[in-house]
This record gives structure tokens, C-alpha cells and sequence, in this order.
């Protein structure tokens, strides 16, 4: 992806968040997921039904970085059966460790295709694919 | 000023986080390298020339300090590892034993965690109550509001000189005159103050003093706590070991030396102490009035060249400390101070150990420039060209 685009994206998306809404629904699972290092601090919130992710709100306040890697997320993982979010996530993970992964899977994650290049900023990528990730162990340990 | 006695700032730096640490004079390093190379001994075991010599420079810091705060005897004076040990020292050996239930604590939202985490630790402990002086307009302490704040029930008054955010300079002197006629104590945290103005605990007739060696180019993980002789008495050690007694037999016979250097227990920091002997002399030679002058103008300087610019809100237009808060409208603070790091700007974004802040100010973080002696017009400039540019910010912070 064009550095232009990717630089594009993350301010589209940093500026215009998606699905950032408080939300107070029991059915949803509620997970904070922050950095011990910086102020980023987000509450992400999802609504699991039958191994198929429905939807997804978050709130919180965070920097550019991770805030639209928090849009494009959700963006990316609502509708997904639970294989498929990992599967996701997964490549997500592998882009930011400088590791082989499907450009296909991530399409606009990939704005975030240099990040591994930015230790300090790799983290604020990764602070909701953490949140998730726990969240998703959480509710198939229920 | 005097930016050549200064190692650090032979890189390409601009270091503006000096409420965070300070950066060290070449002597101060010198001190302690010197120590390490020539006469490095542990300290009260004066059997050998060598270890004498050590005695003889750590206690002398303890004079130096005497003298730069007004403290009125050498004992007043105790090394700690920082404010943070101070506060802890502070809350957890002399006030823990005399709070009771109902007693009030009065702090402000705008002090730091370590003037707010140890009272509420020992509130819990003793049923005290914390309560918060209000704020006025401009998030500063006044008179007034410290006069309305107190109950028959205060016990204590615990506050930052300057504040680490909004970095208003307190009225102590005042406060403290009103509380002693109330039979109130009162502690200063005295991180962003020491370093910054002349200190005389004397003068204001302050109960108890804390601050760091290293925000006043100083070694880290050296502190001071002052407290008045007769209430140090009543101070109960934190530490017990060694160094700090004079005898012990059995649980019921434990003999502690006298104060200050039963609060000492273990081998001290030596090196920092001695390191913090000469910012001491180094800072006198400058003189604190100086300083304060200074660091006032180049305050000044930068707030005349950030009003204009209008993407920028400054939360603490008002204070004349050398601590300037402000936001970027529209962007993260830590997305500013990662753009600034770019041009080798050195800025602190974030809360800044000061949570409570929210409350008053109803922003969670910020931008902090925090300004010492030998920051420059210059510096200034270079930072000021960069925040005018929106766009540029805007494409280079990712």
C-alpha cells in the first residue's frame, strides 16, 4: 500500500473513528485493554453470537495509531465466524513482527504495514488486537 | 545560560522535560566519578583515611542542604532515595501514628501521585478522610479557599509548591501561618520548587519538606526530606538495619541512633548524596533569584509565541513557573510530543503522574514544556515553528 494512502487511512480513520460509541448492553462482552508505558486506554466492547462476532463498539481515548487501528479492526473483524478472527488477527500480528503474512486478509490494516519499523508506536497497533484476543479466550472458556 | 557545563546538551537535543529530571553539569558528574576512582568507601566506618573522607563529603551535602533550604540545624536534614521515599517517610512514620478516625487531610486534585497515594493509603488505614482544596478559576490555590477548606477536624495540609501540571507557585507561607494557628500541619512537596526558586523553610515555617536531587541537576535516586527537629523525634523509622542502630539484644531492647541517621538504615547512596553536595554549590553559584528570573522570562517568551497561535490551548496561561501546559486542538497529545521527538525535542505528554487532574481540568492529557537555566530564546524558536505548522504535524506524527 502507498505510504500516501496508509498515511490517509490512519487519519481518516483517527479523525473518524468507527463504532465509537458507548454502548450498555449486557449481552455484549466488555474488555479494557491498555499500554503500562503511555495513556492509551480503550474499553472495547463485543457481541459474541454462535462462534460469529456481531458487532463491536469501543470508547476510550488513545493517539492517532491506536485509535484507527481500532476502527479498522472492527471494521475488519464484525461478521467474522471466530476461525476467522483469529485468522486475522493473527496476520495482523505476523505484519507488526516483521513476519510472513496475507496481504488479502488485512486489507486496510495494512495501512500499518511499516509499523514494525516503530518499536515505541508498534504497541499502540496492537493495544486492541490485545483487547480482543482476550476477550475472544474469555468467551470460548466460558 | 551556562549551556557549556552541560555534557547532554552537546547532542543534538532539546531537552524541554525538566520537571521530569534535569539534565547534570559536568561537575556534578565529575563528583561522583571521583568518589568511585579515589576514595570509594562506605560511609560511617571512618577507621581508614579513606572512608573519613567519606564522612566528611556526605555530611557536608547534608550542610549544603541546611543552608539551601534555611533549615536551622544539620538534623533537620534526611537522605532518602526521592521525593516519592520522602512523602512515603513522611505519611507512613509520623502521620500514620497521630491520625484518627474523622481526622481530614487536605490535598488539591492537582497534586502528584506521590503527595496523593501514600494519604490514601493511610486514610484507609486510620479512617481519615481526604478532602480536596477547591480551585479557582486558574486551577491555582488560593488563601481563601484553603481558609474555607479548613475544619475543626484538619489535621494536615499537604501540598506541591508548584504543581507538576499546572505548575502554579503556592502561597506556603500564608497557608502555613493560618494552618500552625490552627494546630494544622503542613508538608510541602517540593519536586518542581527546590529546584526552581530560593527555598526557606524558616521563612515559611513549614512542618515537612520533600524533593529530589535529581530535577535540580542532581544524581537520580537521591532525595531530602526536611522536617523540623522537634517533629522528627516522632518520626518512626521505616527501615530498621543497619547504620541506623546503636545497639540491640533482644525485640524489647532495639537502641536507635539519633536523628537524622536512624532514617538512613542500610548503606546509603554515597555517590548521589556527594553528587547532590556539589548541584548545590553549583545552583549557589548561579543563585536561585537568578534562575526563577530566567526560567520567568523564558516563560514568557513562549507564552507571547503560543497565544497566537490558534490550534494551540494552553491550560496554565496564568502561572509563572517554568512548566507551560497546552494541547494541539484535534490531536493526542503523544502523537505531538512522538512529531516533536522527530526534530529532537524532548517534551512529556500525558497525565504526568497526576490523575486527579481530569476532574478539574476535563482533559486527561496534555503537552508539557518544562523549562530550566539553560534552556534559550532559541530553543524556543525552533520549538514554536514546528507547532505552528498543523499540516506538518498532522503528516508527520504517524
Amino acid at each position: 500500500m502507498d505510504q500516501e494512502v496508509r498515511r490517509e487511512l490512519i487519519l481518516e480513520h483517527f479523525q473518524n473513528p468507527l463504532n465509537k460509541e458507548e454502548i450498555n448492553d449486557a449481552s455484549y462482552k466488555k474488555i479494557n485493554t491498555k499500554n503500562p508505558n503511555c495513556i492509551d486506554n480503550l474499553d472495547i466492547s463485543i457481541l459474541f453470537t454462535d462462534n460469529v462476532i456481531k458487532d463491536i463498539k469501543f470508547v476510550g481515548e488513545a493517539c492517532a495509531i491506536s485509535t484507527a487501528s481500532t476502527s479498522i479492526m472492527i471494521k475488519n473483524l464484525i461478521g467474522k465466524t471466530l476461525k476467522e478472527a483469529k485468522d486475522y488477527i493473527n496476520n495482523f500480528y505476523h505484519m507488526c513482527n516483521e513476519e510472513e503474512y496475507d496481504e488479502e486478509v488485512l486489507n486496510e490494516a495494512l495501512a500499518f504495514q511499516d509499523i514494525y519499523k516503530q518499536n515505541n508506536r508498534k504497541n499502540c497497533a496492537l493495544l486492541p488486537y490485545k483487547g480482543i484476543l482476550k476477550a475472544i479466550e474469555e468467551y470460548e472458556n466460558k | 545560560m551556562h549551556r557549556e557545563d552541560f555534557p547532554m546538551l552537546k547532542n543534538d537535543i532539546i531537552y524541554l522535560d525538566n520537571g521530569a529530571t534535569s539534565l547534570k553539569p559536568q561537575c556534578v558528574i565529575a563528583k561522583q566519578v571521583d568518589y568511585y576512582e579515589n576514595y570509594s568507601a562506605n560511609a560511617h566506618r571512618g577507621d581508614y583515611d579513606i572512608s573519613y573522607k567519606v564522612d566528611m563529603e556526605y555530611e557536608n551535602t547534608r550542610d549544603l542542604v541546611r543552608d539551601f533550604i534555611g533549615a536551622k540545624r544539620k538534623e533537620e536534614i534526611v537522605f532518602t532515595s526521592g521525593t516519592t521515599d520522602s512523602m512515603n517517610l513522611i505519611v507512613t512514620g509520623f502521620f500514620s501514628n497521630i491520625l484518627e478516625p474523622g481526622d481530614e487531610i487536605l490535598l488539591t486534585k492537582m497534586e502528584h501521585a506521590s503527595n496523593i497515594m501514600p494519604w490514601f493509603r493511610i486514610a484507609g488505614q486510620t479512617g481519615a478522610v481526604i478532602k480536596y482544596i477547591p480551585l479557582d478559576e486558574n486551577y491555582f490555590v488560593t488563601l481563601d479557599n484553603v481558609k474555607k477548606s479548613i475544619t475543626p477536624n484538619t489535621k494536615v495540609i499537604s501540598l506541591a509548591e508548584i504543581t507538576n501540571v499546572i505548575g502554579d507557585k503556592r502561597p506556603i507561607k500564608e497557608i502555613t501561618e493560618y494552618a500552625h494557628e490552627r494546630d494544622i500541619f503542613v508538608v510541602v512537596d517540593g519536586a518542581q520548587s527546590v529546584p526552581h526558586k530560593k527555598i526557606d523553610v524558616s521563612e515559611t515555617d513549614i512542618d515537612f519538606l520533600a524533593f529530589s536531587a535529581h530535577k535540580m541537576l542532581g544524581p537520580t535516586g537521591v532525595g531530602v526530606l526536611y522536617a523540623k527537629y522537634e517533629l522528627m523525634q516522632n518520626i518512626e523509622p521505616v527501615n530498621l538495619g543497619g547504620g541506623m542502630n546503636e545497639s540491640f539484644d533482644s525485640p524489647e531492647k532495639m537502641v536507635l541512633k539519633e536523628v537524622p541517621t536512624r532514617f538512613e538504615a542500610g548503606t546509603p547512596n554515597i555517590a548521589g548524596v556527594i553528587g547532590l553536595g556539589e548541584a548545590i554549590r553549583y545552583l549557589n553559584k548561579i543563585g536561585m533569584n537568578n534562575i526563577e528570573k530566567y526560567e520567568k522570562n523564558l516563560r514568557n517568551y513562549l507564552i507571547e509565541k503560543l497565544v497566537v497561535i490558534p490550534h494551540i490551548d494552553i491550560l496554565n496561561l496564568e502561572a509563572d513557573s517554568g512548566i507551560i501546559t497546552f494541547n494541539v486542538e484535534g490531536l493526542f497529545s503523544e502523537d505531538v510530543a512522538y512529531f516533536l521527538n522527530k526534530y529532537g525535542i524532548c517534551v512529556r505528554a500525558g497525565n504526568h503522574c497526576a490523575k486527579l487532574t481530569k476532574d478539574v481540568l476535563g482533559v486527561t492529557n496534555s503537552i508539557r514544556v518544562s523549562l530550566y537555566f539553560y534552556n534559550t530564546e532559541s530553543e524556543i524558536d525552533s520549538l514554536v515553528e514546528l507547532l505552528k505548522d498543523k499540516d506538518k504535524i498532522m503528516k508527520e506524527m504517524l
